[in-house]
């Protein structure tokens, strides 16, 4: 059976070169980074190695790259480390209706701590309007979060321009830029944020890896006590083979970024096109143009998520829906209900997101069994209008 | 695969899709927020079910449920059938993932509520298609089985416990446990 992976938000494969260099750390370089011995001594310059690349992928100083175990880790450090050093200064705190639920919530555990909380809405494309941000902020307010851009939606934030505004206001700002990072450029001095998330799984890099970058100068309270590691900001033995991994992932990254986005646009936009086309009633959900290049998702209206995703599944295509089926926790999506769009039509997403290996072949073939899919559901949905 | 053969087996190869234009009965329940619905249709003859249809919006448990709910159903007498249980309906598809064992509630209340449609319009009660039951309880699910809550919110069918809204977030908690799952406040023990 044809095989198309088309669920890159959920983590991509791990690019041969960067699993060779993982290897030797997985064997024979078992050193602890914290040794004095040359064992750990030559685990300890990959580290520090490692971090030099991570920097570079986003234009900061290695100083400022504090490794972690996820991009929810790294949200939550940001969030809560920066909320908890500031909060002589104030109590509140204004995050984005379509943030992550690492960032979303961390905040609701401040909350339980007696912090106060702001959501800045969204527009229909979901979309962080500066003006809605101003008239959400307090004079309370010590932090602003808002994702780079959005897994499930793809949207890119104008952040340089919020960033902008935070920074004159003094008040600290974080971004999440976990699908982001590693996809396009992410340059933190043009951006001028104060810290971001950014995770190696998003970039051919191994699982479990990821950095949280926080801007000299600013003060941020540690997310694991008890060791000197990260310089202090997190305790615990270094995960060396996984930054290793990582920072060699980042180096691609930054190699290949144009190469990759210059291929997976035209399948994007193929995606786009066509599949509306293809089958009525959907929608296209997101921003038309300010979105990431491998990102193209959907409501399909009158039919569920997972009932679309286990017919892909069977075809041997793999994709992934923010709907309530397809939850643990049986919720729709809040970005897709944030964004406005009702209950049932949210229960319809499909996210398809494209790999560097991904062919205009693995387009074409899903444009080609998309369609009986979504018919035989509908045929059987009690909500088509078509049935009446 | 998260299930079982059987419940694929119903997903990919739904038996009696479709509605009955001159239905005896037709129960219709569902809830958009979580996101399943279901509408069986039924024609009875002597006491007995003679036809069942159904079309179902939902996940692949929803979909296996109303066709095995339907197969289980044909033939029965009313009685019979309306004493198919939900955990029949479970059972009889080798068991489902518990965050998805509420699907199989809806599937034996559908039909049941078809049964009652039937017996409504039998007794003058209703001239036309029972209204849809639609729950529009913000919060649907136990949080330790995922199991649909109903209105009350204070027994899960599921798990068996009772249930209390959390004084700090409001989201039910087990009458018993002393911390939130939701929100990890601890509760002032009475």
């Amino acid at each position: 059976m044809r095989k198309a992976y088309l669920d890159h938000i959920a983590g991509t494969p791990l690019h041969p070169e960067v699993l060779d260099s993982m290897l030797p750390f997985l064997k024979e370089n078992y050193g602890n980074p914290q040794s004095l011995h040359s064992l750990g001594q030559e685990a300890l310059q990959a580290v520090e190695s490692a971090r030099e690349r991570v920097a570079e992928l986003i234009n900061a100083h290695p100083s400022e790259i504090f490794f972690t175990s996820s991009g929810s880790e790294s949200n939550n450090f940001a969030i809560k480390g920066f909320a908890l050093a500031q909060k002589n200064r104030g109590n509140n705190i204004a995050v984005s209706a379509v943030e992550h639920q690492s960032v979303l919530h961390s905040v609701k555990y401040l909350e339980h701590m007696g912090m106060k909380s702001m959501q800045i809405p969204v527009d229909k494309f979901g979309s962080v309007n500066l003006d809605e941000l101003k008239k959400n902020l307090t004079p309370e307010t010590i932090l602003v979060s808002v994702m780079l851009a959005n897994g499930e939606v793809g949207t890119i934030q104008p952040i340089a321009e919020i960033a902008d505004f935070c920074t004159a206001k003094g008040i600290l700002f974080h971004t999440d830029a976990v699908a982001a990072a590693g996809n396009i450029p992410v340059d933190v001095r043009e951006l001028g944020v104060d810290a971001l998330s950014l995770a190696g799984n998003q970039f051919y890099g191994p699982k479990g890896t990821a950095a949280l970058y926080v801007k000299k100068g600013k003060r941020i309270l540690p997310f694991i006590d008890g060791g000197i590691q990260e310089n202090g900001r997190r305790a615990g033995t270094e995960d060396v083979p996984g930054i290793v991994g990582f920072g060699r992932a980042a180096e691609l990254a930054g190699e290949h970024m144009r190469k990759r986005a210059d291929k997976a646009v035209p399948l994007r936009d193929l995606l786009i096109r066509s599949l509306p086309e293809k089958v009525k009633n959907v929608v296209v959900t997101g921003h038309p143009e300010k979105r990431l290049p491998f990102h193209a998702s959907f409501c399909i209206e009158f039919v569920e998520g997972e009932s679309m995703l286990l017919n892909l599944d069977m075809k041997g295509i793999a994709v992934s829906s923010g709907s309530a089926c397809t939850s643990r926790t049986l919720k729709a999506s809040h970005v897709l209900l944030a964004m406005g769009l009702d209950h049932a039509l949210a229960q319809g997403s499909l996210v398809f997101s494209i790999l560097e290996e991904n062919t205009m072949e693995d387009i074409e073939y899903l444009l080609e069994v998309f369609p009986p899919i979504i018919d035989r559901l509908r045929q059987m949905s009690p909500i088509y209008p078509g049935n009446l | 695969m998260i299930y079982t053969d059987k419940v694929m087996d119903h997903f990919q190869n739904p038996r009696n899709v479709g509605a009955i234009t001159d239905a005896d009965g037709v129960g219709k329940v569902g809830n958009p927020v979580c996101g399943d619905m279901m509408e069986f249709h039924i024609k009875v003859k002597d006491n007995r079910i003679t036809d069942v249809k159904f079309k179902t919006f939902g996940c692949g448990a929803a979909i296996a449920v109303s066709s095995i709910v339907s197969e289980m159903a044909m033939g029965k007498t009313l009685d019979e059938a309306m004493k198919i249980t939900n955990k029949q309906v479970a059972e009889e598809l080798g068991g489902l993932p518990k965050n998805k064992l509420h699907c199989s509630n809806l599937g034996a209340d559908a039909l049941h509520a078809a049964i009652e449609n039937y017996r409504d319009k039998a007794q003058g009660v209703v001239k036309d298609e029972s209204p849809t039951e639609v729950k529009e309880s913000e919060e649907c699910s136990c949080p330790y089985c995922d199991e649909t809550l109903d209105e009350e919110r204070g027994y899960c069918k599921g798990c068996h416990i009772e249930l209390v809204d959390c004084p700090e977030c409001g989201e039910p908690i087990n009458k018993k446990a002393d911390e939130c799952l939701h929100c990890g406040a601890t509760k002032a023990k009475k």
